[in-house]
């Protein structure tokens, strides 16, 4: 497998949000301001890549041997949430200045459906381990690129005269639509 | 199959909490209870007025220390009195800020070009930035009418916001959202600490007044009769509008815009108008001061530098001490201008409300010789202010100066200031050309003498204002110019009898750009006198700075003067600023007040801060683009005349004032005459030529 064409498929042309359509609330939640924006991506690129490496390994030692592939998607959940718990507590006691910058925005992806399907897709690719930590930063950073880029367009359109009903998540819903529009353009360069 | 999933799920369920309760031990973070406490009695509104992000991080900021019980902006005293008691901090009364709008161009303000795109002030700064001609004015599309989140701000009619002082809570968003920073917080202390940027709105007078008035301001304010308002606004730059309505040359009257339309405006009249008219009601105006904070600075020198910076001191909540060696302050003001220019019962009616404020003086010590910069650390003393002035006379340095009856013009005038017995004779010479020299001249006049002023240029290279020149011939001063000492002649007993000069001749323009005066060979007069007064300049007795040693841990300047940072008149000791003649030479009383706020400004952030700072967008120069000489669509109006209280034939044996004040009426015209310019704009209010009278006067602020 070419590691290349992983993380550019992982950015572009299937971008987690855009051509998946998963972590659609994050994506409109906090994508008014390019520096909530660029915090909240930050966090899912990080803890979306601890948790599909953890549960890689769950998937590998524990579900895959005991043949209880069934119970993924519910001990995924599990795991996810106790592990963001875990590094809450962990970058406040050792970390504090990444705490600050990162801190109010990892309780929100504890039940992200990002994160769940960055790490289900992995399993569901049947990734090696170096694989599934590559795809899950690259879907990381393709969230964070999709977050930024939505984040900068609304921050101008702050400025523009919309129509009353439209104002708010709808246009951005509108606004989403379109980029994922123009995000099917990669379709077909990598599969 | 059941059995082995509920196994595995409970299985890692219970790892986990295992973890997290371990980690939850291992890694505790202990939070101080009390900042969920703080948070609670805080506004609530996250508006991030107070510099951190949301009340909950204010709340830590206040436990962290960084911040007082007055983190909340909006609160007001109510919140700060529940974050003090529950930190146990004391609270003293917060100072009401208020957002505060620069500019009053608006409408007035010409425009560059069409603007035709999103109603937003940000979205028209994007497009070359803004199409008003002024680079720093409000664009008027009210942005910040818009960000205010309590209903504070209106656009007003004339095209900038108005400021509702009520509702407003000087959280700061309407100044976050401004591209052209037109809105700014502040209280009384920051406007106090406020030096001219190139940035604020400047009139051409308010560039040019070395105490940083805001002249066209406090005209608008007398304009509307608020003649406390006007006077408040002046003492937030000096503390001596009584004193300086009267003696100032105003040299903002030489910028003013009007002048290229018929008279500039009689700013220093207005000045003095509001003024007396609180001394003639008899009641002193309250002065805003911060509670005292305790913290002891020491003044040395109670002339217009030293009152200057004690009175901003005192107002910024310090506790200063004026060390003054004479038997009464003032300085030049009470020893050097005559009581026929500054009255003394003036002086010490507006001296008394500065001391009144709550400043100490200690009369008649002198500085290195009843106390020195180190007995002043031992007392306490967290910094010093050194404004001593420049009392030293430069001599002559010609053949017979120690005779009886030659003395300088500053002694002579400093025992008419005491009262004391001066040994004028009948025939008197004054040298020099300065203010000091005509004041030495027209004080010999009313002391009965026959004066003679030689000056080795002429009347066009006077340093001395231009009305001190007239009144001293209107009241038969001889003027000689051209004329160089060069010899005093006395008698067997050491007594003048007479003084001899040379003619001289004007050559070259030297470095001053005035032209050298050339001695002319073999010209030699002489000139019956029997008292000579030299008044040829002065400059700083730095000499009380020497230890026994002869020591100084201060430097001198090349002129003489004492050396500090030109801007926050820091010297080479932290903890000592300078200011006035001291550090200047020998300038004017506005420039040693301007010169007391700045170094008050530096002393108040060297104690807070640990060490004064300033922008790098200071306005020292007059700002270029704002001089402009082509002032159209302006009618004509007449200045009002300074009445004269004595005539000149009484004059000249009186000390009585003699300059009075405009009426109330003349007060009003005069002010409706102001253009109440911004940077570039001004009030267009007639055709060309056109005469007006008071009644047209329909200006408003």
């Amino acid at each position: 497998m070419d590691y290349f064409v992983l993380v550019i498929a992982a950015i572009f042309v299937n971008n987690i949000v855009l051509a998946q359509y998963l972590g659609n609330c994050p994506f409109i939640g906090t994508s008014k301001d390019s520096g909530v924006a660029i915090g909240m991506g930050l966090a899912v690129v990080f803890v979306g890549t601890m948790a599909a490496g953890i549960t890689w390994c769950v998937q590998k030692f524990l579900l895959g041997p005991n043949d209880l592939a069934y119970l993924q998607t519910i001990c995924f959940i599990l795991v996810i949430a106790a592990l963001v718990q875990f590094v809450e507590m962990f970058l406040k006691k050792v970390i504090p200045p990444l705490y600050k910058s990162l801190g109010i925005f990892l309780p929100l992806i504890t039940t992200n459906c990002a994160v769940l399907g960055i790490a289900i897709i992995c399993q569901r690719e049947g990734f090696t381990f170096i694989e599934t930590i590559l795809f899950s930063i690259a879907s990381g950073v393709g969230f964070l690129l999709a977050l930024v880029v939505l984040a900068g367009i609304r921050e101008r359109l702050d400025l523009a005269r919309v129509p009353v009903s439209l104002k708010g998540t709808p246009l951005a819903l509108i606004l989403a639509g379109l980029m994922s529009l123009a995000f099917f353009a990669f379709k077909g360069m990598a599969s | 199959m059941i059995t082995a999933s509920v196994l595995v799920l409970l299985g890692i369920g219970f790892t986990a909490a295992v973890i997290l309760a371990v980690a939850s031990k291992l890694l505790y973070v202990y939070e101080d209870p009390r900042i969920s406490q703080v948070e609670n009695v805080l506004a609530g509104a996250n508006c991030g007025g107070c510099g951190f992000p949301g009340c909950a991080a204010a709340a830590q900021g206040v436990i962290d220390g960084k911040a007082g019980a007055t983190v909340c902006v909006i609160g007001g005293d109510e919140v700060a009195t529940n974050v003090a008691a529950i930190m146990g901090l004391e609270f003293s009364s917060m100072e009401k800020q208020i957002a505060f709008v620069d500019c009053t161009g608006g409408t007035r303000a010409e425009e560059t070009y069409e603007y035709d795109g999103v109603k937003d002030c940000r979205a028209q700064s994007l497009l070359y930035n803004g199409n008003k001609m002024c680079p720093e004015g409000c664009l008027g599309y009210g942005t910040c009418v818009t960000a205010c989140q309590f209903g504070a701000i209106e656009m007003g009619p004339d095209g900038y916001p108005v400021v509702d002082p009520e509702l407003c809570t000087a959280c700061g968003g309407c100044a976050q959202v401004c591209p052209r920073g037109v809105i700014t917080i502040w209280g009384t202390s920051a406007r106090i600490a406020h030096l001219n940027l190139e940035t604020d709105c400047l009139a051409p007078c308010r560039q040019r007044c070395p105490g940083q008035i805001n002249i066209p301001r406090y005209i608008e304010q007398v304009s509307r009769k608020d003649y406390a308002g006007a006077l408040e606004t002046i003492r937030e730059r000096i503390p001596m509008p009584l004193s300086i309505g009267r003696v100032c040359p105003h040299p903002c009257e030489g910028v003013c815009r009007r002048m290229h339309v018929d008279e500039s405006i009689g700013i220093n009249m207005i000045k003095r108008f509001v003024a007396d008219w609180e001394m003639n009601s008899g009641q002193r105006l309250p002065i805003p001061c911060s509670p005292s904070n305790g913290r002891k600075v020491a003044v040395i020198g109670g002339g217009p530098a030293g009152i200057s910076c004690a009175y901003f001191l005192r107002r910024l909540g310090y506790s200063p001490t004026i060390f003054e060696s004479m038997p009464k302050l003032g300085g030049q003001l009470r020893y050097g201008i005559p009581e026929y220019r500054l009255p003394k019962a003036v002086l010490d009616w507006e001296i008394q409300g500065i001391l009144d404020l709550g400043i100490d003086v200690e009369y008649e010590k002198y500085f290195g010789k009843d106390f020195t910069l180190d007995s002043l650390k031992e007392d306490g003393y967290e910094a010093v202010f050194l404004g001593i002035g420049a009392w030293m006379n430069m001599t002559l340095r010609i053949d017979g100066e120690e005779s009886i009856g030659c003395e300088t013009g500053t002694e002579f005038l400093t025992k008419v200031g005491l009262g004391v017995d001066t040994g004028i004779g009948k025939k008197v010479v004054v040298i020099g050309g300065g203010n000091t020299a005509i004041d030495a001249a027209r004080s010999s006049v009313r002391l009965g003498a026959h004066v003679t002023l030689m000056y080795r240029r002429t009347r066009d290279e006077m340093p001395a204002n231009l009305e001190e020149i007239i009144g001293a011939e209107e009241e038969n001063v001889n003027y000689l110019f051209l004329a160089a000492p060069s010899r005093v002649v006395s008698d067997d007993n050491g007594k003048v009898t007479h003084m001899e000069y040379i003619k001289m001749a004007l050559g070259e323009p030297d470095d001053s750009g005035r032209r050298r005066p050339v001695p002319i060979e073999g010209s030699e007069t002489l000139i019956e006198a029997d008292t000579i007064y030299t008044a040829i300049g002065q400059k700083p007795e730095l000499s009380c700075l020497y230890d026994d040693t002869g020591n100084c841990q201060l430097n001198e300047t090349k002129w003489r003067t004492l050396d500090a940072h030109p801007d926050t008149l820091q010297t080479a000791l932290p903890h000592v600023f300078t200011g006035g003649d001291m550090h200047t030479g020998p300038s004017l009383v506005i420039t040693a007040l301007g010169e007391g706020r700045k170094a008050a400004r530096s002393i108040h952030q060297y104690l807070t801060d640990g060490e004064p700072h300033y922008s790098s967008k200071l306005q020292r120069e007059m700002i270029p683009y704002t001089i402009f000489t082509d002032v159209p669509d302006v009618g004509i109006r007449a200045k009002a005349k300074m009445p004269h209280l004595i005539e000149c034939d009484e004059r000249t044996c009186s000390f009585e004032e003699i300059e009075g004040a405009i009426s109330e009426t003349e007060t009003k015209e005069e002010t409706c005459r102001c253009l109440r310019c911004g940077l570039t704009c001004y009030n267009r209010d007639m055709v060309e030529g056109q005469e007006c009278t008071a009644e047209d006067c329909v200006k408003t602020p």
